[in-house]
């Protein structure tokens, strides 16, 4: 399965990548392999077969609508890198 | 400019968020405002290993909501992950429903000036709300108290065809949430929001033109003026020779115009797959049939009632079905006595006048209902006087007191008794000789001046038709 | 080398006391983890702390669990209230959790005493633990090779005696794996039956989290700890527990086993396939029926694996953006910047390419060729088990088609890795439980492993087998000596 570079500069940005050019070379020959590797299940023809997202046979699992406490907001934010004014802290979002 | 030529297509996604007590993963608050970050928990801020459960009662609610919007409910249901990057999502990803949606198909009708139009339901889904966003100087903070929150979305149909239409469906679609009890819809808290899609071609062309998103609006007068303006701007593009791009607009109240979001528009990928940690949801007939006996009895119903049965103008019926607060107020009330019309006047004319708008949809009346249907059969049985009436009205306002005995502890009954308006009227036309002899003369209009007397004389407590007709009667053999 | 078992007896015989137990596990990782690297983090202090208020307990007369005392090591992606949990990756190097996973709750209840974090592949994506952002953990058996991955390090503490107990993490084999590479017992229970909560999400419907331990009762006392449904997970199976060392000594004769011959052919070793076949033997030795049977769709279970597994983790990792925990990149001056340089800074490169994959996966127009037929697939290879599972009562292949491999030996081919999984991941595609257990050693003196299959929650018949091998089974067993 034949992939450009192109692809693998859109894929890295939809999954927020950053990648160096040699990265992304490597990247390219590898997810050629693998894809060469994952085209198996193409070849394989499927029909009337439902997808399966999870193997556990069990519909409607709710919670009741009750209210618990809240993490304390020092334990909550403790590990962000940066935090101002009890909120987390970005660069400005120009929206 | 060739207006007139063209029609203007509007779609509405309208999200509102459901007033259950915690969010949709975790049993965090839903209660509004709060310190930053105070009403969050690993779940809704998307911590490592953190994992959703379901809040029965989202389902519930959207379900409701879409009963009451007469959709069809999907029996079989699941969750999908909406997959992007943006501060507000902690998690990347949004936990919404794809190809399943709960509800789908549905209408609302809309009243515009007599004539009814129908608005079609596409879909309604559940969906948990982001975090916010606070802009500073520097930088950009971010709250997660709002993620996670249940919301609903109500997409419709391109259907819609005039600014005025928009408004006349958020209207009536917020006052049947508010009817189900599902939202408190309040959009000042954020907890109604709509995105509106807006696009225009020539009358008689089949096929849609490109349509510009403006999102998060939250105010109808906002989404109305913005769905104006954006068919203006794209009719005078287009009329310039220009296209439309496909793109999110903002509405800028200030300036009055929409602005283009994006200047390098990135078509979403959102990759939707489903979510793997949550389980399908699967409704039951039992469980349909359960929610939609639980919904009140819905406004179109009441409104017929009111007018078919009641008496009431369809007027005065649409002012009291506005809100299921003041409706089932109004409902009350009436249990008090057999003139519904009496019940309806007294709140339209004493109430509404007393209250501001947020008082008058919540339903926040200082007299119990059942003291104001008293007060009504006061009326209604000629036991007092509509003046007498609006003096124990404002006493009521301040002190709630049961009318009946307001009437009886202050003596205020009517006087109807025959001898005792007879005795009086003669002394109040021996009283005036001028008003007298202009009446006898001809001029009938002068009987109103003895009208005015009488009542002095009885503190307005005499009954106004009895009064008129025995003054008439007296001076009429007197000619 | 004491066993769970006897550690147990011997706390609440009050022969010996939780210190001393803790200190000697404490003195061997002293002796031995500079050598073989498993661990990540050890807190003498806080383990003394732990195991003084346990001896505490039981002096003042308090009835206590079964496994009171008892050390347990836990593998770096399970969430540690106040302990640093960093899934082997610069992403979490000093990411605090402020929450237990649920199974750390349940060890705390127990009085269970936690030595430290184990070493692994980055974020549970490898199978050597070459993987890890912080070290290579050796095999014990010969520090030149891989202890296997993800739960490297959790399968090395055991077989180098550091702990008598450790909790892995199974996505795709990574307890099983490593398991037969280091000679251990390794259990992945049935999908559902051991709460995620708590445990960092790789591919939520392929993970689950299971013991590793030196003998197959200890596995089961471990896995009666940890089992049961959790409400905080909604993939939680509503199951009864029910105790797991109970019918270990049950009679086997009659019992049958099923032997996939796609699993024996080409790609697995001679010696392994000797070992495991001669296996197969002592279990007809035993009473058991052994016979042929056929898994056709062994040879797409991997490629469906590594499909759901990169789509549903390249959304799972995509939290890992520096704004609320763990590494923020220094070199950014948008908001576009601050996501990639972090993520591109704070992920390895095993893991940059299952979330590409994953991504690729999902994306417009592959999702149906990509995703969704692997989830086809996936219904495919669990009604193949159901079918088998009809007629037998467990099934028996390699845990491995090889003994570990040499460190830096196949890390310039990411498939050739993959490939390692061929035996392991058809079982986590279908949910059912296994279990890998030492079925001899190589000729290089590596351990061998076996890998007994059951069908869904019935975690009962395999331990029950592997048990009567272990016990009464003629295999080659071996003592371990570290460097």
């Amino acid at each position: 399965m034949k992939i450009t570079k192109a692809q693998v500069e859109h894929v890295a940005n939809l999954a927020r990548l950053s990648l160096t050019d040699e990265e992304k070379e490597s990247m390219t020959k590898d997810m050629e392999m693998i894809l060469e590797f994952a085209d198996q299940i193409n070849a394989y023809e499927i029909k009337d077969v439902n997808a399966t997202a999870n193997v556990m046979p069990i519909n409607n699992v709710f919670r009741e609508d009750v209210v618990i406490p809240s993490m304390d907001r020092e334990k909550l934010i403790g590990n962000a890198a940066s935090t101002a004014n009890g909120c987390f802290s970005v660069p400005k979002v120009v929206e | 400019m060739a207006y007139k030529d063209y029609e203007i297509v509007i779609g509405l996604e309208v999200h509102s968020e459901l007033k259950t007590k915690t969010k949709i993963f975790c049993g965090c608050t839903t209660e509004f405002g709060g310190e930053p970050n105070t009403h969050c928990c690993p779940v809704c801020t998307g911590m490592p290993g953190a994992l959703p459960v379901l809040n029965g009662k989202v389902v519930d609610y959207a379900i409701k909501a879409g009963l009451a919007t007469n959709c069809k409910i999907n029996q079989v249901s699941k969750q999908d992950r909406k997959n992007y990057f943006y501060p507000d999502s902690p998690k990347a990803y949004q936990t919404s429903q794809f190809d399943l949606p709960l509800c789908y198909e549905g209408f609302v009708d809309i009243d515009l000036d007599g004539e009814t139009k129908r608005v079609g339901i596409t879909r309604i889904h559940i969906e948990e709300d982001a975090g916010k966003l606070n802009h500073e100087v520097n930088g950009t903070l971010v709250d997660y108290n709002r993620c996670g929150i249940p919301l609903i979305e109500i997409v419709t149909e391109p259907d819609i065809r005039s600014a005025k239409e928009v408004r006349a469906f958020l209207m009536k679609l917020r006052t049947l949430l508010l009817y189900t009890d599902v939202s408190d819809c309040r959009m000042n808290e954020g907890s109604l929001r709509c995105d509106v899609n807006v696009s225009v071609r020539k009358y008689g062309e089949e096929e849609l033109g490109t349509r510009t998103e403006m999102k998060n609006i939250n105010s109808f007068n906002f989404a109305v003026k913005a769905a104006e303006y954006e068919a203006k701007r794209q009719i005078k593009l287009i009329e310039s020779g220009g296209t439309v791009t496909q793109e999110t607009r903002r509405w800028d109240e200030a300036k009055g115009v929409t602005i283009s979001m994006r200047s390098k528009e990135e078509a979403h990928d959102y990759r939707y797959f489903p979510a793997p940690d949550l389980m399908p949801i699967v409704t039951s007939d039992e469980k349909i049939e359960e929610l939609r006996s639980s919904i009140p009895e819905l406004p179109e119903v009441r409104l017929l009632r009111y007018t078919n049965e009641d008496g009431l103008s369809e007027y005065d019926a649409k002012l009291i079905v506005a809100s299921p607060h003041l409706s089932n107020y109004f409902d009350e009330a009436c249990k008090q006595t057999k003139n519904k019309k009496a019940v309806a006047n007294l709140i339209i004319s004493e109430v509404f006048g007393r209250l501001n708008e947020d008082e008058k949809e919540e339903g926040i009346i200082p007299i119990h209902s059942t003291n104001l249907g008293k007060l009504a059969n006061l009326l209604d049985t000629g036991i007092i006087s509509s003046s007498i009436a609006k003096n124990i009205f404002a006493t009521m306002w301040e002190t709630d007191k049961n009318p009946e005995n307001i009437v009886k502890d202050e003596g205020l009954a009517q006087i109807s008794d025959d001898s005792e308006l007879r005795l009086m009227a003669l002394e109040v036309i021996a009283n005036n000789e001028k008003p007298v002899q202009d009446y006898i003369e001809g001029k009938d209009a002068a009987i109103q001046s003895l009208m005015g007397q009488m009542m002095k004389l009885t503190k307005g407590k005499a009954n106004p038709k009895m009064v008129i007709d025995m003054l008439k009667g007296i001076l009429d053999e007197r000619k | 080398m004491k066993s769970v078992a006897e550690l147990a007896k011997q706390l609440k015989a009050k022969e010996i006391s939780s210190v001393e137990v803790a200190r000697d596990y404490l003195k061997r990782i002293s002796e031995v983890d500079n050598l073989v690297e498993a661990y990540l983090l050890v807190n003498e202090d806080r383990v003394l702390e732990a195991a003084q208020a346990v001896d505490a307990k039981r002096m003042a007369g308090e009835t206590l669990s079964m496994l009171a005392g008892v050390p347990i090591s836990i593998k770096d992606n399970i969430c540690t209230d106040g302990v640093r949990t960093t899934c082997a990756s610069k992403m979490l190097e000093n990411f605090v959790p402020p929450y237990d996973a649920t199974v750390i709750s349940k060890i705390k209840k127990n009085d269970m005493i936690m030595l430290g974090k184990l070493n692994m592949d980055e974020f549970a994506m490898g199978s050597s633990t070459e993987n890890s952002a912080f070290k290579i953990t050796k095999n014990p058996w010969n520090l030149n090779y891989v202890p296997g991955g993800s739960s490297g390090g959790s399968a090395a503490a055991v077989a180098a005696l550091m702990t008598p107990l450790a909790l892995g993490s199974d996505t795709g084999g990574s307890i099983r794996q490593p398991a037969s590479y280091c000679g251990v017992v390794g259990l992945k229970p049935t999908y559902g039956r051991v709460s995620r909560y708590g445990l960092i999400a790789f591919a939520s419907s392929l993970d689950q989290i299971g013991p590793l331990a030196n003998s197959v009762e200890d596995v089961a006392l471990a896995l009666n700890v940890i089992g049961g449904h959790d409400q905080l997970d909604s993939t939680s199976a509503p199951v009864g527990m029910e105790d797991f060392t109970e019918n270990l000594d049950n009679d086997i004769k009659g019992k049958r086993i099923g032997l996939p011959k796609e699993f024996f052919g080409e790609g697995i070793s001679d010696e392994v396939k000797e070992a495991v076949l001669n296996a197969a033997k002592e279990y007809e030795k035993l009473g058991a029926i052994v016979e042929e049977v056929s898994f056709d769709l062994s040879n797409l279970s991997l490629p469906a694996y590594y499909l759901i597994s990169s789509a549903e983790a390249s959304s799972n990792l995509a939290r890992y953006d520096g704004i609320k925990y763990g590494y923020r990149t220094e070199n950014f001056d948008s908001l576009l910047a601050l996501y990639k340089n972090t993520r591109d800074e704070g992920f390895g490169k095993e893991v940059k390419r299952r979330i590409m994959l994953g991504t690729y996966a999902l994306s417009s127009g592959y999702y149906d060729a990509y995703y969704k037929k692997a989830q086809q697939v996936r219904t495919l290879i669990m009604e193949e088990f159901n079918e088998l599972f009809k007629t037998y009562d467990a099934l028996l292949t390699p845990t491995s088609p090889t003994t570990a491999f040499g460190i830096g030996a196949k890390t310039d081919n990411p498939v050739e890795m993959y490939l390692t999984d061929i035996c392991t991941v058809p079982i986590n595609i279908a949910g059912v439980p296994a279990i890998s257990l030492n079925c001899g050693f190589d000729s290089k003196g590596l351990p061998i492993g076996m890998q007994l299959i059951g069908k869904a929650f019935d975690e009962s018949t395999i331990l029950n087998l592997a048990y009567q091998y272990e016990q009464y089974a003629t295999y080659e067993k071996r003592n371990i000596t570290i460097g």
